[in-house]
């Protein structure tokens, strides 16, 4: 556990132990008026830490190894979760899972990448970076849904698609962009949710749709600051600087139009409560659901291919 | 034992060796060989001797494959802005200061309209020389105007990429222009327009995982590096070795990602020939 714990969140979770301990002695001692001063002082603090939280700061809570999954989201919010495998072609790539489920009273499609908790589960994922397999999967899952007329929900949360030789040999960048494509013109709703980490063209292969959200400590971007910090300043030092360069929370995405809408975390991070973390999702998907269902088709698609072809800062 | 021998090692003359800098010759990138710029150019920019397809600019590309003055550029001064205020090692605003001075180019893609060998068509080629080619808001937005026009003229739409990929000082906002391109070409698709994607050395990264991918034809070159993660990433990632050529035009036709290779010299009449094909 204690290898989890951000340098950040460690003066939180210190007095969180403390309070612990002086409930415990309670029962001996009438010592509640201490205990609800340094619970105020807590809430003070972790505001504190986390208002003024760098963007690299975020980008490991993004990483956090206990931060919910995708998975998790899923058996969280919904209900009947039928997982389908496979693109037909090559493989089942169980770094991106989907299928049916019911999310509130409605059935929707919801795909997204899944990374392991430990090493084992780690390496079963690839460490959640797909290989062309998991967005061809994702795509036929996709079609799935237009054939029944249900909404698409995708979940990101990747480093990356996976930069391998078999990758590569089996069109990396053409999955990719044939998602992009396609997504392009699905014929239902999409709604695309940043969960964690949204690294380049690994995330976007699931990022085209009518609405795009963020959690709140999430990042997203074209490159990570590592691997921006090593070829742009040719060093691996310089991520923190990166990080900030890169403009990639979701504050700035929201400022630079490329989302939609942020979802606040519960306090610390959504990995101090998975539970509540997939109550806030489930919440704003179920609205978010209904405004984009009221639409016509034809709207939809023409308002989604004007929404990413608005994208872009230049001088005429 | 040799059947005769030489008497001494080497031809002698009397007068000192000419020297070859003027800049009226050129070496070989792959094989070394030395060539008379003309001979070159009239050879299509390529060796004469192993057929090497150096680097080549948007210019050179509408003079190999437009019909005399029948080029005309469309939304030519659209340039980058910093949208994130990014600063590496120097600030992104004075890079492409510096870019634009430097190659005369107003950023990494040339767009318009032509004729090859009659037909009109819409076009977009990428220049290597600004910034590696790569694909930033203007790149993006050129590419979104010429999917539109081909839209209006109802004419075929031709790009060649170049490209190491996203700009990366334009953070997220370059990745979305693998969005935006792509979401374009949807449309162009809906209205059944042809398009061509003609991929040179190189094409990677965020090129390759959107437009370049999505030609009606793909049409590489001979032995250009075709990629989404380059080689030195994959090796890093992997640790293994890269099998020979991967990565390469002929390594991915083998696998199925592109139609043809065609080489410089025949791209004119290759892509007449296609269009000829599927014309009403």
């Amino acid at each position: 556990m204690a290898l989890n714990i951000l340098e950040f969140e460690k003066p939180v979770l210190e007095l969180e132990k403390k309070i612990e301990e002086m409930r415990k002695m309670s029962d001996q001692l009438d010592i509640s008026n201490e205990i609800n001063k340094l619970e105020s002082k807590i809430n003070d603090l972790r505001k504190n830490i986390f208002e003024n939280l760098t963007p690299w700061q975020i980008v490991q809570l993004a990483r956090h190894p206990e931060r919910p999954y995708t998975l998790d989201y899923i058996y969280l919010m919904t209900e009947n979760f039928v997982e389908l495998h496979g693109d037909r072609r090559f493989g089942d790539d169980k770094a991106i899972v989907g299928g049916f489920a019911n999310l509130g009273d409605q059935s929707v499609m919801i795909i997204g990448q899944q990374k392991g908790r430990d090493t084992k589960s780690n390496l079963y994922r690839n460490f959640g970076m797909p290989n062309p397999e998991g967005y061809r999967k994702a795509y036929r899952l996709m079609k799935l849904a237009e054939k029944f007329n249900k909404p698409v929900i995708t979940l990101i949360d990747t480093p990356g698609a996976y930069p391998g030789i078999e990758a590569e040999e089996r069109g990396q960048a053409e999955a990719i962009a044939k998602n992009l494509f396609e997504m392009s013109k699905l014929q239902v709703p999409i709604i695309v949710v940043i969960i964690g980490e949204g690294a380049s063209g690994g995330a976007l292969g699931l990022g085209i749709g009518d609405r795009v959200l963020m959690l709140q400590y999430c990042w997203y971007s074209v490159i990570s600051p590592e691997s921006c910090s090593s070829i742009l300043w040719r060093s691996w030092d310089f991520k923190e600087q990166a990080a900030e360069a890169l403009k990639l929370t979701s504050q700035d995405l929201l400022r630079l139009k490329i989302i939609d809408r942020i979802i606040p975390e519960p306090e610390g991070g959504a990995h101090r409560d998975h539970k509540k973390s997939a109550d806030i999702l489930k919440g704003v998907l179920l609205e978010e659901l209904q405004s984009v269902s009221k639409l016509k088709k034809d709207k939809l698609l023409d308002n989604r291919i004007k929404k990413f072809g608005e994208m872009g800062f230049f001088k005429d | 034992m040799a059947w005769f021998k030489r008497k001494s090692e080497n031809i002698k003359t009397d007068e000192p060796k000419k020297g070859v800098t003027d800049g009226s010759w050129i070496k070989c990138d792959k094989c070394g060989e030395l060539m008379h710029k003309k001979q070159w150019e009239s050879n299509f920019y390529t060796c004469t001797k192993c057929g090497f397809h150096f680097k080549i600019s948007s210019d050179e590309y509408i003079k190999i494959l437009f019909d005399d003055d029948s080029f005309k550029e469309i939304d030519k001064k659209i340039k980058s802005v910093d949208p994130l205020g990014f600063t590496d090692t120097k600030p992104y605003k004075s890079r492409i200061e510096e870019t634009i001075k430097k190659t005369g180019l107003y950023d990494a893609i040339k767009t318009g309209t032509g004729k090859i060998n009659g037909d009109e068509v819409v076009f977009g080629c990428m220049d290597f020389a600004f910034i590696g080619g790569s694909m930033g808001s203007v790149v993006g937005e050129k590419i979104s105007r010429a999917v539109d026009k081909a839209i209006k003229l109802k004419k075929p739409l031709i790009l060649i990429s170049s490209s190491g990929g996203a700009r990366m000082m334009e953070g997220v906002v370059s990745l979305m222009q693998l969005a935006k391109t792509s979401s374009k070409l949807a449309k162009l698709d809906e209205e059944k327009i042809p398009y061509i994607s003609i991929l040179t050395n190189p094409t990677t990264g965020g090129a390759s995982a959107s437009f370049s991918m999505l030609g009606d034809f793909n049409i590489a070159e001979p032995d250009a590096l075709i990629a989404f993660a380059g080689p030195r990433v994959v090796k890093q990632a992997t640790g293994k070795d890269l099998p020979k050529g991967f990565q390469k035009s002929e390594f991915l036709l083998e696998k199925g990602f592109i139609d043809l290779i065609v080489e410089r010299k025949d791209l004119k009449s290759k892509i007449s020939q296609i269009l000829n094909l599927i014309k009403n």
